[in-house]
């Protein structure tokens, strides 16, 4: 588990609107990477495209190579469903499934493949996901009740440990924490340090207090002006780019003078 | 709990089987189609050799045969998961398609047998002394002035009332018990069985005038117990979606409710609710039932809704198939004329209702 | 202190919505005032010689009958056009996909009517034979065959045209409010595109569909011209859908008999138009006690 990610050249189109435009970005197995950048530079489009849930959107392509491991996940007879199960995702508002239990959360990806697992594997998983997720002292004694019972911090524990679930190798994360208040936010971040010793992270985030507290690496999307792509602008590691950028808008923005 | 402790735990476990490879085996770009026209040439080969061959159940068969062939192909190929995914995709489209022929075959049919009478004398002349030697004359030109009569009376009294009723659910109501009993009901009346409504309005002449009165008043009285709820319903909605800011902007311009609401909200909805009024008109137009009851049916012209039995389209085309006259032909493409007039009024008024939506909608950027 | 203009505006806005109170009361109640001298009468001056239980029954059954076939054909149908449109056609195409859907809407019951008896029930006679020939153990498919394709089947079968595309319209827009954040979610575990469906669209959508089936039903149950041109029925009470004699339902009966009766027999149709009014508003009015309790649960998500 814990798997390179490589983006060669990459572009990311809607239609004809080019989005995102060449990046190359190395991400390495189980560290945590944040992209941070200005409000619609493209960092979650470019997570969305590893995963391939940018997609979701017709028209969605890309040009360039992206690798997990050196496997082009976009290569020819590359199935996105497969690939979402490799590359698991967490967004930016929890959203349990409001008809299941907490139990059938959890299991709701493995249910997909493997319909007669036994009870004693279901249960077993359910545990060790769930405690994966720091959740499992929370809620094991109410199993069967509905995800949506629980508090909002919980609710995205319960999403973390429903991605686990299905053993992905990177975890991709959507701003997860942006609509959970502090406390909810630490338990995150505690639990975010734990799983990258199992796991590739890649965490877009807001808040660059955020970013220097849970990455090991980051790298500084930026925007030229409205209807212009999005582009990486450079990325190193975590303390060097908050201490000495070598790009002015890097500096720029980390030190809150725009975005 | 300390995390080395949870992680012994996890390890005991053992992980779920099979590793997920990024490359799925996968069909061909061109296999459904493949296998499309494969069950297409089997399905007719086998028809033609057993001589049963109907275009019904050629369509079906190769319907069914596709769907399995597809599911086993993709099954042994791409998996059971991808398999079921293929199928479900299939069924669904087919059920489109399905629900489609209905839509083509009534229009086909009501055009071809329509169009033998679509002519100047249908929009010109009633039946009044049509018979023997005058057969093949005759036309509807009385039902369509008391189809248009009956109608825009209806639409009189339905459009003030629904649109007002829609205004104070919306802009005084808010939670009040009566707004709460005033939608439960205007839900419950847009489920009225039209003969139910006909029934209502002659029931309430008839305690007036006596059980035998019929007159086109009473049709349009039918007509606005139906139409009124969608009034209501579609004028609502478009209310409900005007943003509040704007209502506080004039507001604060010190402009009293009720000129905010004449001036501003309604002007800025007024597409979508023009738009649910022409829906709502086409809906009644095509009414039979009701107007069965409570208008009944004349051979001759009368232009007169408050006395007397009017010639209405749809009742028209009712008794022409139902109960012709010696020769029936003449009478039963009568009939197909009037479904055809129908049709194409009910066509028009949705198409203009469509229209009118997205040419005087508000520009919002 | 509110301006004259606003007391007479607020006043007539609320008059109206009085009014429409008064037309519904209006509605029982003169139904109820017309129908009470066939509930009065002597048995033996109504149609038919009995009292009006007796009269009333066959007709109830034709309608509850045709409207259950109409039902179980139209609601499945409808579930997959409405995932057709919203979730596998191109979406440039699906609003245009759904109008097509609506046109079916508004045409009137009296095309359908004239449909159903000159081409539908000729088509399905090779159905109805073949039904006899392999199911006729079934009572419902008894026979002997009609071969004017009169049948119940036909009548079921052209309601299930009518009522599909208010189901469709109903279940389709509740489809469209599946959270984009469910199906994401789903998506992101690897969910192939009916697995996503299965997790996310159909429970979020279950009540949706179950209350546009209800209103399907309130429509089917009150449609008159369609039954009334297609079918040839009676006061019998038969399950053989497939052969001449059917039982004809309340508001074909009254549509067929209303216009020559007098007297008695009048107030003996509008009593039984009041037992489909009553029928139709227990239907509808769950269907809409469903949507509301739907709308005030995810209100409070």
């Amino acid at each position: 588990m814990g798997k390179a990610i490589d983006a060669k050249n990459l572009n990311i189109y809607y239609s004809s609107f080019l989005a995102v435009e060449g990046v190359n970005m190395t991400i390495r197995p189980k560290t945590v990477t944040a992209l941070i950048g200005p409000s619609g530079c493209g960092k979650s489009t470019f997570l969305r495209s590893i995963n391939r849930m940018h997609e979701v959107i017709p028209g969605a392509r890309v040009e360039g190579r992206l690798e997990l491991d050196g496997k082009d996940l976009y290569g020819p007879g590359v199935d996105p469903v497969g690939v979402r199960r490799q590359i698991g995702m967490v967004f930016q508002r929890p959203n349990p499934f409001p008809t299941m239990s907490i139990y059938d959360n959890v299991i709701a990806g493995q249910r997909l493949n493997n319909k007669k697992m036994k009870k004693d594997a279901t249960d077993d998983l359910v545990e060790q996901s769930l405690r994966g997720a720091n959740l499992w002292n929370e809620v094991k004694d109410r199993l069967d009740k509905p995800g949506s019972s629980m508090s909002g911090g919980q609710q995205q524990r319960l999403c973390i440990a429903r991605a686990i679930a299905v053993q992905p190798d990177v975890l991709l994360m959507d701003e997860p924490c942006s609509a959970l208040d502090p406390i909810s936010t630490l338990a995150i971040e505690d639990l975010i340090n734990e799983l990258k010793m199992d796991y590739t992270i890649v965490i877009v985030t807001h808040n660059m207090q955020q970013a220097a507290r849970v990455s090991d690496f980051t790298g500084f999307f930026n925007i030229e002006g409205t209807g212009k792509p999005g582009h990486l602008v450079e990325m190193d590691e975590t303390k060097t780019i908050f201490s000495q950028p070598k790009e002015k808008a890097t500096e720029d923005y980390v030190s809150g003078r725009f975005g | 709990m300390s995390i080395d402790t949870e992680r012994a735990q996890q390890e005991k476990v053992e992980p779920p089987p099979g590793p997920v490879s990024l490359v799925r085996a996968e069909l061909p770009r061109w296999a459904p189609y493949g296998i499309l026209v494969a069950s297409l040439v089997v399905v007719g080969v086998l028809l033609a050799v057993t001589g049963g061959f109907s275009i019904g159940l050629f369509v079906f068969l190769s319907a069914v045969l596709f769907g399995l062939a597809t599911y086993l192909v993709s099954r042994v190929v791409e998996g059971a998961r991808k398999a079921t995914d293929r199928l479900v995709t299939i069924v669904v489209t087919v059920a489109f398609l399905i629900a489609l022929i209905p839509l083509i075959s009534v229009v086909i049919t009501v055009v071809t047998n329509g169009l033998a009478r679509f002519d100047a004398a249908f929009f010109t002349q009633s039946m009044r002394g049509v018979g023997g030697a005058n057969d093949l004359a005759g036309g509807g030109y009385h039902a369509i002035m008391g189809t248009l009569i009956i109608t825009a009376l209806a639409a009189v009294m339905s459009i003030p009332v629904g649109v007002l009723t829609a205004v104070y659910l919306v802009e005084y109501g808010s939670k009040s018990r009566l707004a709460r009993a005033v939608t439960f009901f205007v839900d419950v009346m847009t489920g009225i069985p039209s003969i139910v409504a006909g029934l209502f309005s002659f029931a309430l002449f008839a305690l007036f005038f006596g059980p035998s009165i019929r007159l086109g008043f009473a049709g349009s009285v039918a007509l606005s117990v139906l139409m009124i709820p969608v009034v209501v319903r579609s004028t609502e909605e478009m209310l409900k979606i005007v943003p509040n800011e704007l209502r506080e902007a004039a507001y604060a311009l010190g402009t009293p409710k009720w000129r905010t609401i004449l001036k501003v909200v309604i002007p800025t909805s007024i597409a979508g609710i023009a738009s649910g009024i022409t829906l709502a008109i086409a809906r009644v137009i095509g009414e039979t039932a009701p107007l069965l009851i409570a208008v009944g049916i004349t051979t001759g012209l009368n232009l007169n809704p408050f006395a007397n039995r009017m010639a209405t389209l749809p009742v028209f085309a009712y008794y022409s198939y139902a109960a012709p006259g010696v020769p029936r032909e003449p009478f039963i493409d009568r009939a197909w004329t009037s479904a055809l007039v129908l049709i194409i009024i009910v066509l028009v008024l949705n198409l203009v209702a469509r229209l009118v939506a997205r040419v005087f909608a508000p520009k919002t950027r | 202190m509110q301006q004259p203009g606003d007391r007479i505006f607020a006043a007539s806005a609320r008059g109206a919505g009085i009014l429409i109170l008064v037309v519904l009361a209006g509605v029982a109640a003169f139904l109820v005032i017309q129908a009470i001298p066939a509930l009065v009468a002597n048995p033996a001056d109504l149609p038919g010689g009995k009292n009006i239980a007796v009269y009333v029954a066959p007709f109830v059954f034709g309608t509850v009958v045709s409207s259950a076939i109409a039902l179980i054909i139209a609601t499945p149908l409808a579930i997959a056009v409405a995932l057709f449109i919203t979730h596998y056609a191109p979406r440039r195409l699906a609003q245009g996909l759904g109008y097509l859907i609506d046109l079916l809407a508004a045409v009137p019951s009296i095309v359908f009517g004239l449909w159903g008896l000159a081409v539908l029930a000729p088509a399905m006679l090779g159905l109805s034979t073949w039904l006899n020939t392999y199911l006729g153990w079934i009572p419902l498919f008894a026979g002997p065959v009609s071969v004017t394709g009169r049948t119940m089947l036909v009548v079921g079968v052209t309601l299930a045209v009518m009522i599909l595309p208010i189901i469709t319209a109903v279940s389709r827009e509740v489809f469209l409010q599946t959270p984009k954040l469910h199906e994401e979610a789903a998506l992101a575990l690897g969910a192939t595109r009916w697995e996503m469906i299965r997790m996310s669209v159909l429970p979020f959508g279950r009540s949706g569909i179950i209350s546009g089936a209800m209103l399907g039903l309130g429509r089917a149950l009150g449609e008159t011209m369609a039954v009334a041109i297609i079918l040839s029925g009676s006061s019998i009470i038969t399950f053989n859908l497939i052969s001449s004699g059917n039982s004809s339902s309340i508001a074909a009966n009254i549509a067929l008999n209303f216009p020559d009766s007098t007297g008695v027999a009048v107030n003996t149709l509008i009593a039984s138009g009041l037992v489909l009014f009553v029928i139709t508003l227990l239907v509808n009015s769950l269907a809409r006690y469903i949507i509301n309790r739907r709308r005030e649960f995810s209100g409070a998500n």
